[in-house]
Order: C-alpha cells, then sequence, then structure tokens
C-alpha cells in the first residue's frame, strides 16, 4: 500500500506540510485542531513502524528513487524505532496539554504561528531520530534547533527572561552544530560518503585513519552540546525553565533524546575499526564526566528554589545517569541508558507539565515561596506530580525503578561495585529535593486562593496519561525493557 | 619544509585562522550583535573548508561537455554547503531577530549589563537605564 510503504517519508512530511498549512490560519483553535490531528496520525504511524520493524528487524527508506549511498536514506532498526514512538507519543500529549496552556503563558497575538513552529519542531525531531545521513542531519539539526529557539522565545510574552535564553541557546547550539558539521567534513574528506552505514563500511577497509578520528571527535563534541551532556550543558537550565510549560515539557522529553540516541549510535554503530579510542573515550572521558554531571545536577537541584529550574538541572543529572549507563560500554549498559532514555522522556515530561499547571494556579513562577500549600489546593495534578516525582527516584512499581534496576545489573556486570553505591547516593538525594517540594507544597498551608477556579481538565489529563504510562511500564516493563535490549542488539550486535 | 607546508595547505590555514577569529570573537565579546558577527565568520570558515575539499586541482566545474580526459572539481560538497549557507543565514536571522527584542525589552544587548541586573535577581521589573553607548548600532 502506497501509505504503509512511505510512512518513515510521511513521518516528516506531514507534520512539515501542517505547519505551512497553519501558519497560513489566522485561528489559533483551527491551527491547534490541525496540529493535534497531525500528531495523532503521526502516532498511528509511528505504531504501524514498530509493527513493520518486529518482523523484518531493519527497514530502509531511499528518498526519490536514489539508492544508498548516493541518496538520502532514513534508516530504521530496532535501537531508532521506539523512540520515534516515543517522539510520537510525546507529541501526541504535549499537543494536548497546550491547548489550554500556551494560550495562557505567551502574547495572544503569537499563538496562531506557535502552532506552525510546534509542528516544525515535531517534524525536525521526527527527522533526527530516522535519518541516516550525516549531513542530513546536520539540516535537521538547524530545523530543531531554529524551532526549539523560537518556541522558547516565546516564553517572553509571560517572562522576558525567556529572550535571553533562546539567544543564549542559539549562539551555543549554533556552534554545537557547526562543530558536527566540521566533522561531518572530515569523515567526507576520509571516505567519500555521507551515508552512515557506507561510512562505517569503508572505514573498516581503511584501518586507522587520523581524519576521520578526527571528524568523530568533532562530531561527538557537537552532538553532546544538542544532549545537554555536563560540561556543555549551560543552555539547558535557562531554557527550559523560562520557556513556556508546553514547550518544556516537549523539549525536555524528547528533544535531549533524539540526541543522545545519535550520540550512542556514532559512538557503537560506525567507527569500528577504532574501537580501542572509542572505548577509550567511553572510559576515562565521558565516565568521569557523567559521574559528574550526576552529582551537580542532583546537588544543584537540591539549593535550588525555582521549580522548573530545579528539574532542568535534575534533567543534566538524568541524562548523565544515561550517558554513564553507555560509558559502561557493555550489551547491558546500552539497554539500561536506551531503557532510561524512554523513561526519563515520560517522568520529565509530566513533571514539566505538572509544575506549569500549578504556576498557572497562582499566577506566577513557581519557587519554593510562592507553592506553599497549593498541592493541597490542587490535588489531582499534585496526585500525578507525585507519582512522577516517585518515579523520577526510582520508587519500586514506576519506571523509573526499572532504570535504575537495570542500570544496576549492568554496573555490577562489570564488577565494580563502587559505582552502585555513587548511583545510589545520587538518589538519595534527589529524594531530598523532591521532599523539599512535597514539604513546601502539601505539608504547609496555603497562602493564598487560586488565581483560577479549578484546574483545567484539558491540563491535567495529560499529565495523568503520561503518569499512567509511567505506571504501566513499572509493572508491566516487559515491552521497555525488550525495546532496550532490541536496541542494544541493533547497535553491537546479540550477545 | 615549513614554507612549503603553507603554501600547500595555505586554503586550510586560512580556514583555521578564521574559525579561530570567530570562536575569539563569540566568547570574549559582551555585545550580542558582534557575537553573530563572530558566529557568521565562524560557520563561513566551515564553508570554505567544504568547498576547498571538493577543488581537486586542475579540475573544471562539472559539466559534461565531451571533451575527453577532462578533469572535474567534486560537485558534492558545493552543494553541501548551498544547504549549509542556508542554515547559516536562516540562524543569523533569527538571532538579529532576537537581538531587537531584547533591546525592547532590556534596553540593552550588552551581556554584562544585563548579567550584572541577573545578579540582582531584579531581570524582570527593573528598567535599565540607557546611555548613550549602549545604543545598539
Amino acid at each position: 500500500m502506497l501509505i504503509l510503504d512511505n510512512i518513515p517519508a510521511l513521518l516528516v512530511a506531514m507534520p512539515l506540510l501542517a505547519s505551512a498549512v497553519v501558519s497560513l490560519l489566522p485561528s489559533a483553535r483551527i491551527g491547534w485542531g490541525i496540529a493535534f490531528l497531525t500528531t495523532l496520525i503521526c502516532l498511528y504511524m509511528a505504531f504501524e513502524l514498530v509493527g513493520i520493524i518486529s518482523s523484518t528487524q531493519a527497514l530502509s527508506y531511499a528518498f526519490g528513487g536514489w539508492e544508498p549511498p548516493w541518496g538520502i536514506v532514513f534508516v530504521l532498526d530496532s535501537a531508532n524505532v521506539y523512540l520515534v514512538l516515543l517522539v510520537a507519543f510525546v507529541s501526541v500529549i504535549a499537543t494536548l496539554y497546550a491547548y489550554t496552556m500556551l494560550a495562557r503563558e505567551i502574547a495572544v497575538e503569537d499563538l496562531p504561528k506557535a502552532y506552525a513552529v510546534w509542528l516544525l519542531a515535531i517534524a525536525s525531531l521526527f527527522g533526527l531520530a530516522m535519518t541516516g545521513d550525516a549531513f542530513n542531519r546536520f539540516v535537521f539539526l538547524g530545523i530543531s534547533a531554529l524551532s526549539s529557539i523560537t518556541l522558547i522565545a516565546l516564553g517572553a510574552g509571560h517572562d522576558r527572561r525567556a529572550l535571553l535564553a533562546a539567544y543564549n541557546y542559539l549562539i551555543i547550539g549554533a556552534i554545537g552544530a557547526t562543530f558536527y558539521v566540521i566533522g561531518v567534513g572530515y569523515l567526507y574528506a576520509a571516505t567519500g560518503s555521507l551515508n552512515l552505514i557506507d561510512i562505517s563500511d569503508r572505514l573498516n577497509e581503511l584501518g586507522t585513519n587520523q581524519a576521520a578520528i578526527t571528524g568523530l571527535a568533532f562530531m561527538l563534541a557537537g552532538i553532546m552540546v544538542k544532549a545537554g551532556v555536563f560540561p556543555v550543558h549551560i543552555w539547558m537550565p535557562a531554557a527550559y525553565s523560562y520557556a513556556p510549560s508546553a514547550v518544556s515539557s516537549l523539549l525536555a522529553a524528547v528533544a535531549t533524546k533524539v540526541a543522545i540516541y545519535y550520540f550512542a549510535r556514532l559512538s557503537f554503530g560506525i567507527f569500528i575499526d577504532i574501537t580501542q579510542l572509542v572505548d577509550f573515550f567511553l572510559l576515562y572521558i565521558l565516565m568521569p564526566v557523567s559521574v559528574l554531571a550526576i552529582f551537580y545536577g542532583t546537588i544543584a537541584a537540591i539549593y535550588q528554589s525555582d521549580f522548573k529550574r530545579l528539574f532542568a538541572l535534575s534533567s543534566i543529572a538524568q541524562i548523565g545517569y544515561i550517558t554513564f549507563a553507555f560509558s559502561l560500554n557493555s550489551h547491558s549498559g546500552i539497554s539500561a541508558g536506551f531503557i532510561h532514555i524512554i523513561n526519563h522522556a515520560l517522568i520529565k515530561g509530566a513533571l514539566f507539565m505538572a509544575v506549569g499547571i500549578f504556576a498557572l494556579g497562582i499566577g506566577s513562577r513557581a519557587t519554593m515561596s510562592s507553592m506553599q500549600g497549593v498541592g493541597r489546593q490542587m490535588p489531582i495534578t499534585f496526585a500525578g506530580f507525585v507519582m512522577a516525582g516517585l518515579a523520577l527516584i526510582g520508587v519500586p512499581l514506576t519506571a523509573g525503578f526499572i532504570s535504575k534496576l537495570y542500570l544496576f545489573k549492568a554496573i555490577l556486570e562489570t564488577g565494580n561495585g563502587f559505582y552502585v553505591a555513587l548511583i545510589a547516593l545520587s538518589s538519595v538525594f534527589s529524594v531530598l529535593y523532591l521532599w523539599k517540594i512535597f514539604e513546601v507544597m502539601w505539608l504547609k498551608e496555603p497562602v493564598q486562593p487560586l488565581k483560577i477556579n479549578k484546574e483545567p481538565a484539558s491540563a491535567y489529563v495529560p499529565v495523568w496519561l503520561m503518569v499512567a504510562v509511567i505506571m504501566i511500564f513499572g509493572v508491566y516493563s516487559g515491552d521497555v525493557i525488550s525495546s532496550g535490549i532490541g536496541a542494544a542488539n541493533a547497535l553491537i550486535g546479540a550477545r | 619544509m615549513s614554507i612549503n607546508l603553507i603554501v600547500l595547505y595555505w586554503n586550510y590555514i586560512t580556514v583555521i585562522m578564521l574559525m579561530m577569529a570567530g570562536l575569539y570573537i563569540i566568547i570574549s565579546n559582551q555585545n550580542f550583535i558582534k557575537k553573530l558577527v563572530g558566529l557568521s565568520i565562524f560557520q563561513s570558515s566551515v564553508f570554505i573548508f567544504y568547498i576547498s575539499l571538493g577543488k581537486v586541482s586542475g579540475g573544471t566545474a562539472p559539466i559534461l561537455t565531451g571533451v575527453e580526459d577532462t578533469v572535474y572539481s567534486n560537485p558534492l560538497p558545493h552543494v553541501l554547503i548551498l544547504t549549509a549557507i542556508v542554515v547559516g543565514v536562516a540562524t543569523n536571522a533569527l538571532g538579529l531577530a532576537l537581538v531587537v527584542r531584547i533591546q525592547e525589552a532590556f534596553k540593552s544587548i550588552e551581556e554584562h549589563k544585563l548579567l550584572a541586573l541577573k545578579k540582582e535577581d531584579g531581570l524582570k521589573d527593573i528598567q535599565i537605564e540607557v546611555t548613550k553607548e549602549d545604543s545598539p548600532v
């Protein structure tokens, strides 16, 4: 069937076309309707893709009939098909949430165009998750960066500091993207190809090559900026905390995750001939940096009083867990990393959404002082928030527990119990900041009446949908675990 | 020997110098527009890098003329750079648009002034005094 054959292209083309249509419409409501419909169709197509991949293992979609390695290809295998599904699911939920929340957090005149940019961001995320062409990825990185920067800057309708956050992200993101493209240039000079699979084959014939190694270093550095890995994360806290809540939840949930996925693909899937160097990078650079990220993010979050910034800092720590799992450089480590990619996307998305609703309720930024007793005033949202918070710590019966369990298993396989202690300690620290929030929001008396009559159902239903999935994945974790193992199989072969 | 190297690889040396100059401008300047200028230089250096990659010495433009044994330059890096230029232009346009909005909202585009205000934690409410030397032109 024509549609089924072209799903990879349609996943990008549909939001892209819808974005052009929405940008011409004067009405924000119709714009939202088109955006929501598009994301729903994308979700359906992503499910179809999962079905196709589970029967055929891998799919290569060549554009315009130009066969790889000459043309641009979208490559789907068990490493990224669940990522596509994750992007599709989170974008449906975030669009649903945006219906009420985006309208309240940005200037009214920006609203119709905002959905056009929103769809552009979603299209680029699908593209980033699927493309198998090194330069095509740079183009998608550009679309993704420009649309997310615009969305972050829209927060200026509420808080003008969003402009500074967006500007900083633009400068740092553009440097990162340029580093990436320098790396691609080196690889092209060394191999004469842009198709990642072809590059990998040619590098194997070429043996150790200085230009290829330099190229890899540049590409990894550029991707690390996009992924918010610790020393180059500096754009992240401000960007997430001043962006509109719907935007923060979309970006925090999936935008960094597609970069992390590519980071794993570059580290494990391409440079098979220079494994020693990659091993060195993982063990002596990525691992210490990840441990620092985990402790920096967690401890900085304890001292932070602004809720959104706090969760952005905690994102740095959570991305630290993912890169730490990758740095173990084992089959179970990669599985654990991919499991945490899915779980953390859901958890952090739900948390940012809930914080947005609290801020709406009190009519100002959510901070430790302004949020006293708000949990009692908004019990439905607060209950979902607490469940997501428990999942972030890694309490049993939540998805977070599965992540931690598999991370511990992966560490114990390497026989280094010291790291288990470190991860456990950082979990204890994360209890501290979540307890602080719980204490302020639930145990203190409310100080002021809410600015809204009741919690908007269209805002807390998406939170609860996310929380429901987190809980389901905590109990029936088979699918997530097998997706993580499938990803590891696709990247470094079954073991 | 070293002179030879410079003569042989002068295009790459130019690229590296431009690249470093661009990065340095981005890092060292306080003015948001100057930072964007630095970014432009940094990106342009990469464009030149790609274009020199595609040049084959003695090669002509890749147009089939029927003359046998013609040496052609590699057109692919040049095409890639056309795309990259578009991305670069879009990035710069968005950056400049943001700078305009920042000037409107804060009455300054000097990073140290904005940072100083941030430390006072009053960025949202405090109006900044505009002096002549801060005006964005």
